[in-house]
């Protein structure tokens, strides 16, 4: 900030922070926050119900239209909500520039991976084959 | 302005102020339950890839699932499973908590200790009634 600069203040506002992005993944954050709560709650049932059953009961119930629609809707919620929470938690203790790219990086892979080998798992459970 | 101008003029840097970090205030719970709040959501992150597993061996077989049942009915498989429940139940708490906040409502000094209490009294407790009702819906503990 010392060195005599040609940026506008402006300019210098513009991409400002560590992720060089404004709000919208704090608010993002909140709102899959807030539907968070029903759908980990809707899980947590989901599996208590699951317990102890065979394979094919399993294979039914997570195949059932509402109960795969529900798993769905929690894979993407989740997915999208650690996305932003590991890029907040990478942005405040990774300082290296190299090291942070990767870091992101490998974080929406991880995100992207996770997210679709459960997405997956549901659709082919509820279309069969 | 005026003294940063000054500052670039005047050649070699004065070394920044430093702000307090946190090894300099007493551990209060408030904070010790920010910290838990964050590494719950790193560890639910990465216990994700458990919920992953458990789909795809039910999409993929009764062999592949029969896999799963396996490790997850195994002593080190359920203390997981334990630890993974109670963090997503006080990560949901503590993000409720946080979602209090964020309306401005319960920073008066009992109040943010009372919700802070809430959070933890609340997972631990929560975590415990769901275990029972796990088991009792499986018929006992083995």
């Amino acid at each position: 900030m010392n060195e005599p600069q040609m940026r506008t203040p402006l300019g210098r506002v513009r991409g400002f922070g560590a992720a060089h992005t404004g709000t919208r993944h704090f608010w993002h954050q909140r709102v899959t926050s807030v539907a968070g709560i029903p759908l980990s709650l809707a899980l947590v049932i989901i599996i208590i119900a699951l317990l102890g059953r065979t394979h094919a009961a399993v294979v039914q119930i997570l195949g059932s239209p509402l109960v795969a629609i529900i798993m769905l809707l929690f894979i993407i919620n989740t997915a999208y909500h650690m996305w932003i929470g590991m890029q907040e938690i990478i942005l405040d203790y990774v300082h290296d520039d190299k090291l942070k790219l990767l870091s992101l990086m490998a974080n929406t892979f991880f995100v992207f991976a996770v997210g679709f080998v459960s997405a997956y798992a549901i659709l082919k459970l509820s279309f069969g084959v | 302005m005026a003294e940063l101008e000054a500052g670039s003029a005047a050649g070699p840097r004065r070394p920044r102020p430093l702000s307090p970090h946190l090894q300099i205030y007493k551990p209060m719970l408030t904070m010790m339950m920010s910290i838990v709040h964050r590494i719950t959501g790193a560890a639910l992150y990465f216990g994700m890839m458990l919920i992953a597993w458990w789909l795809i061996a039910a999409a993929s077989g009764p062999n592949a699932y029969a896999n799963v049942e396996w490790y997850m009915g195994s002593l080190i498989g359920r203390l997981v499973l334990f630890g993974y429940t109670w963090a997503l139940l006080h990560h949901m708490l503590g993000g409720i908590r946080h979602l209090i906040w964020d309306t401005g409502h319960g920073f008066e000094p009992a109040e943010r200790e009372m919700l802070t209490m809430a959070t933890l009294v609340g997972s631990v407790s929560l975590t415990l009634i769901l275990w029972v009702v796990g088991y009792l819906a499986m018929g006992g503990p083995l």
